[in-house]
């Protein structure tokens, strides 16, 4: 299994007050996500295990994209990879994502 | 900018059960907001013997487990994640369902549900796996003398198969839709064993024959049997609970002569069609066309099928 | 000895040699093998019907059983390499050259034949293209058919999978050529006659129906998100903004989730009657709920798709079906209908370059392109014009007098940027051309050329070819929409952000599409038991697709 992890910051914390949410099942071509609302308010983390070795740039790009995109500030994210295909990857993200802003 | 054009939070449109997620199912089945999910995902309580074999985990290795409320009632509820690792039972994923029956005694449920959707044991845990297994039924029988009923419900892509068929057979009452399947030994594992000509695995219309919703239904393999949607599964989960039997003697005999009829009524018989003909079904073939309200009507018309023996 | 009819005489001598193995026209299948090498001559070019759907499995068997001292060095002509038969003779030293269509099951044994040198190559084809040669330089001397009934005077009944039997007959019996059919059964009258009896030289009835698979049914249940955020896509992007009236879909999920859409999504934005009315189709089960929300007008089939003939017989208002009820397909019309008479054409790849070519040919595979490149290209023989066809034709604005503008067909790749064990569609170099390289192919196998696409849809985005001016706008609109593939990821940012401006490359937040809700509840069926339901239980799925 490869671990990756990434460190981000965001300009603001992500909004709502939602302590934790779950989002997608690991399975063939999916993946598990799992944000919790554990740091401060401008620090990102996502860590990621996956049987498919060698993407790391590929994940370090969408992770980048994703953060960009949702400023997740306090989340602290993690990801159990089924071999999902980088766009499932983003939309669970934005998927999880929103489930915390409620 | 753009609309939204889906509002997830309208009800109406019904969530088929059979595609819906072990949480989904959960959330469409208990009342709102009254599950509590104990082990939870962040808890991290994974497969220790999974990464070896190079194969991704699950936070809660496919199986939620926690109390919550139906219709008002105090329920404990365990649902299986059919779609990771095909449901199958694992060390930390059998050991969850043990713990909350287990618990059940001390808590004193209105009823212990049981959503299945597993191919049975995993064979990466094998040794786990399997007793697990055997410590689930031994624990549904505990809380059925307490008389606690332990309701299965039966919907998933995996059915119910192996190990878990086993377990279905030890709980009080089981519920099924047309997709669901309850076996023991797979498809794929008879043709292996026996041979296309006893069993062609790749036949699905005969594989739903003779382990699917409907035939389960009618022999009284199960003991409700409810459309493809969560508020069917409710409906029929909420029912069953009201008419479980009492976990006795008189029970248990009852339950060994209706099985010893069920051989000597049907044990000559080839294939299911033959069996629901000698049930009194007027149109066999067509049984696997019938609507949801179409084989309803016909189960009515049969009279009272639901009896303990499965 | 000179003359003018050698052809007609040769021909009456094989058929007198064949009959000696007949009762009349008709020969039991136990009679196959004799038949067959009684009236065929080494080196003879034959047609052994191998469609896209139905098989002269019997027949193909048959050949296969063929003495090689008296039967070798055939000439095989097909559209079709499907089963191992097919390419049995050519060890058997039975057959020795091929010119075909589309190999798509036996595309890893053929390239490794074509490797191996055990086949001649003539030329891979698209369908259209090899019955063209027919009645020119590939006219065959003896054509081994299937159908599914006939009488004793030889009438065929073909049914709804029709496909290429028509055309292979008429060329064939109209040259001096023997006609040899298989047919499922006997019959006092055949229900209608697709085929003229006196087209017909030998009737074999065959030990089983003949062989047909189930090509082009998808089931719902397995369709993505990504998929339906990228048939949103092209509804709102495509459909919608051309006024897509007249159209093919190519085989796929991609396209099958289109046709699930329509009755919902394209709905509430209003299209009825204003896209996807008139089709040039197999009959795709997916279609069903379009078909009975009163979108389609009509749909010509090339061949017929297993389960949907009750369907397709309660609906003659919508397809081509004869007078006893059955549907009538016929692929070298529909293909021509394909080419002539649709505005668009949408369907997969494997993968895309950076010009645009694409292809489904991959490195130890040789699929061929059945009805592809002809469907997916601009016929320049067109002169009929149509809102659409002139629409795109002024994006692209070639240059030259307007006067002498010519419209422009829609050609459609739709791709997900990564394909099955994360392999991106997008490259910088084919695999066709290694492939070529390694099998001494004149041309790499490309499926669409360059020039011929207009439009790429990914789960990123569309990119609009049309509009692009330059070989590099072309390559940074490709890169624009290759998601997170290398290629995507070596865009030049800044300029992906100009083409974006100008609609070139459009997200799905431009078209107003907010890619969460591309969801499931979005698709008018879910199951195939949800087909079955639209159809009011006419639609008969195969049993693979069963859960019930």
């Amino acid at each position: 299994m490869e671990k990756l992890t990434f460190r981000h910051t965001t300009q603001r914390a992500l909004a709502g007050a939602k302590a934790q949410a779950i989002t997608g099942v690991v399975a063939s071509g999916n993946l598990e996500v799992l944000l919790e609302r554990a740091l401060p308010a401008t620090e990102c983390t996502v860590e990621i295990e996956t049987p498919i070795r060698g993407y790391g740039e590929v994940w370090a790009a969408v992770v980048a994209d994703f953060v960009a995109r949702a400023q997740p500030g306090g989340l602290r994210i993690t990801i159990n990879d089924g071999g999902a295909r980088p766009d499932t990857v983003s939309l669970r993200l934005l998927q999880g994502a929103r489930l915390m802003e409620v | 900018m753009s609309e939204r054009i889906i509002d997830p939070a309208a009800k109406g449109w019904a969530t088929s059960w059979y595609e819906a997620s072990a949480r989904a199912r959960i959330d469409g089945l208990l009342d709102a907001g009254s599950f509590r999910e104990v082990v939870g995902p962040e808890q991290r309580r994974m497969s220790p013997h999974l990464p070896l074999f190079d194969l991704p985990r699950a936070f809660d290795d496919g199986m939620i487990v926690g109390p919550g409320r139906l219709d008002g009632k105090p329920v404990l509820v365990a649902a299986q994640e059919g779609r990771f690792m095909g449901g199958a039972f694992g060390e930390v994923h059998g050991a969850k369902l043990v713990g909350l029956l287990r618990a059940a005694l001390v808590l004193k449920p209105d009823a212990v549900l049981i959503l299945f959707d597993t191919g049975g044991v995993r064979l990466q845990e094998a040794n786990a796996g399997e007793t697990a297994i055997a410590e689930v039924m031994r624990a549904i029988t505990q809380v059925r003398e307490a008389g606690m009923p332990v309701i299965g419900l039966i919907g998933g892509r995996a059915g119910a198969y192996g190990g878990g068929g086993l377990i279905a057979g030890t709980c009080s009452r089981l519920v099924v839709s047309e997709g669901g399947r309850i076996s023991v030994s797979g498809p794929e594992v008879i043709e292996t064993n026996k041979g296309a000509e006893e069993f062609d695995s790749r036949d699905r219309a005969l594989v739903w024959r003779t382990m699917g919703g409907k035939h389960r239904r009618l022999t009284g393999g199960a003991d409700a049997y409810a459309d493809d949607t969560l508020a069917a599964f409710r409906r029929a989960a909420l029912d069953m609970i009201e008419r479980a039997p009492a976990f006795d003697l008189a029970t248990l005999e009852a339950e060994q002569a209706r099985l010893e009829q069920r051989l000597t009524h049907f044990g000559d018989c080839r294939d299911a069609t033959e069996i629901w003909a000698r049930l009194g079904v007027n149109d066999p073939e067509a049984v696997p066309a019938l609507t949801t309200a179409a084989f309803d009507t016909l189960l009515a018309s049969l009279g009272e099928t639901t009896h303990d023996a499965r | 000895m000179s003359g003018w009819h050698r052809e007609r005489a040769a021909r009456d001598a094989r058929i007198e040699a064949g009959r000696a193995h007949a009762a009349g026209k008709v020969v039991t299948a136990a009679g196959v093998v004799a038949l067959l090498e009684a009236i065929l001559q080494p080196g003879d070019r034959v047609c052994l019907e191998g469609d896209n759907q139905k098989q002269a499995d019997c027949l193909a068997r048959g050949l296969s059983q063929c003495d090689p001292g008296r039967v070798h060095d055939l000439h095989m002509v097909q559209s079709g390499i499907v089963l191992a038969e097919h390419l049995d003779i050519f060890e058997q030293g039975i057959a020795k050259r091929l010119d075909y269509s589309y190999s798509g099951p036996q595309g890893g044994r053929i390239a490794r034949m074509l490797y191996g040198g055990q086949i001649e190559l003539g030329a891979v084809h698209t369908y259209l293209e090899l019955f063209a040669r027919y009645f020119v330089d590939l006219t065959p001397n003896v054509a081994l058919i299937a159908g599914v009934s006939a009488d004793l005077d030889g009438n065929l009944y073909t049914g709804p999978n029709t496909e290429d039997t028509p055309t292979v007959v008429e060329a064939t019996a109209f040259k001096n050529g023997v006609v040899v059919a298989q047919v499922n059964e006997i019959v006092e009258r055949v229900p209608r006659v697709d085929i003229p009896g006196d087209r017909i030289d030998f009737v074999v009835e065959a030990d089983k129906p003949f062989y047909v698979e189930p090509l082009f049914t998808r089931d719902p249940a397995a369709m993505t998100e990504t998929q339906i955020l990228m048939a949103m896509m092209a509804i709102k992007g495509i459909y919608a903004e051309y006024g897509i009236r007249r159209l093919n879909h190519g085989i796929g999920f991609g396209t099958a989730a289109i046709e699930l859409l329509l009755p919902t999504y394209a709905e509430r934005l209003g299209l009825k009657g204003q896209i996807a009315t008139h089709w040039a189709l197999n009959p795709h089960p997916t279609l069903i709920p379009a078909i009975e929300s009163g979108w389609v007008k009509q749909v010509h089939c090339f061949g017929s798709e297993v389960g949907m003939d009750r369907s397709i017989r309660e609906r003659s208002d919508i397809f081509f079906t004869g007078a006893d009820g059955s549907l009538r397909s016929n692929r070298a019309f529909c293909q021509t209908a394909g080419l002539y008479a649709c505005d668009l054409f949408i369907g997969s790849t494997l993968q895309i370059d950076l010009a645009g070519h694409s292809s489904t040919v991959t490195q130890n595979r040789v699929a061929g392109f059945g009805g592809a490149p002809n469907m997916g290209s601009d016929p320049h023989g067109r002169r009929h014009p149509s809102d659409t066809w002139m629409k795109a034709g002024r994006e692209a604005q070639v240059a030259g007098d307007p006067a002498l503008m010519r419209g422009r067909k829609l050609v459609v790749q739709i791709v997900e940027t990564f394909g099955e064990g994360l392999v991106p569609a997008f490259v910088e170099r084919l695999d066709a051309l290694e492939l070529a390289r390694k099998i001494g192919l004149e041309l790499a196998p490309v499926m669409v050329y360059a020039d011929d696409v207009t439009h790429i849809v990914t789960e990123e985005g569309i990119a609009n070819l049309l509009l692009c001016r330059t070989a590099d706008e072309r390559e940074q609109a490709i890169r624009g929409v290759a998601g997170y593939t290398e290629i995507g990821r070596g865009r030049d940012r800044a300029m992906v952000e100009r083409l974006r401006q100008r609609g070139i490359v459009r997200r799905p937040e431009d078209l107003g599409i907010e890619p969460l809700d591309a969801d499931r509840s979005l698709l008018a069926a879910r199951s195939i038991k949800d087909l079955v339901h639209w159809s009011g239980g006419l639609y008969e799925p195969p049993a693979k697709f069963r859960n019930w």
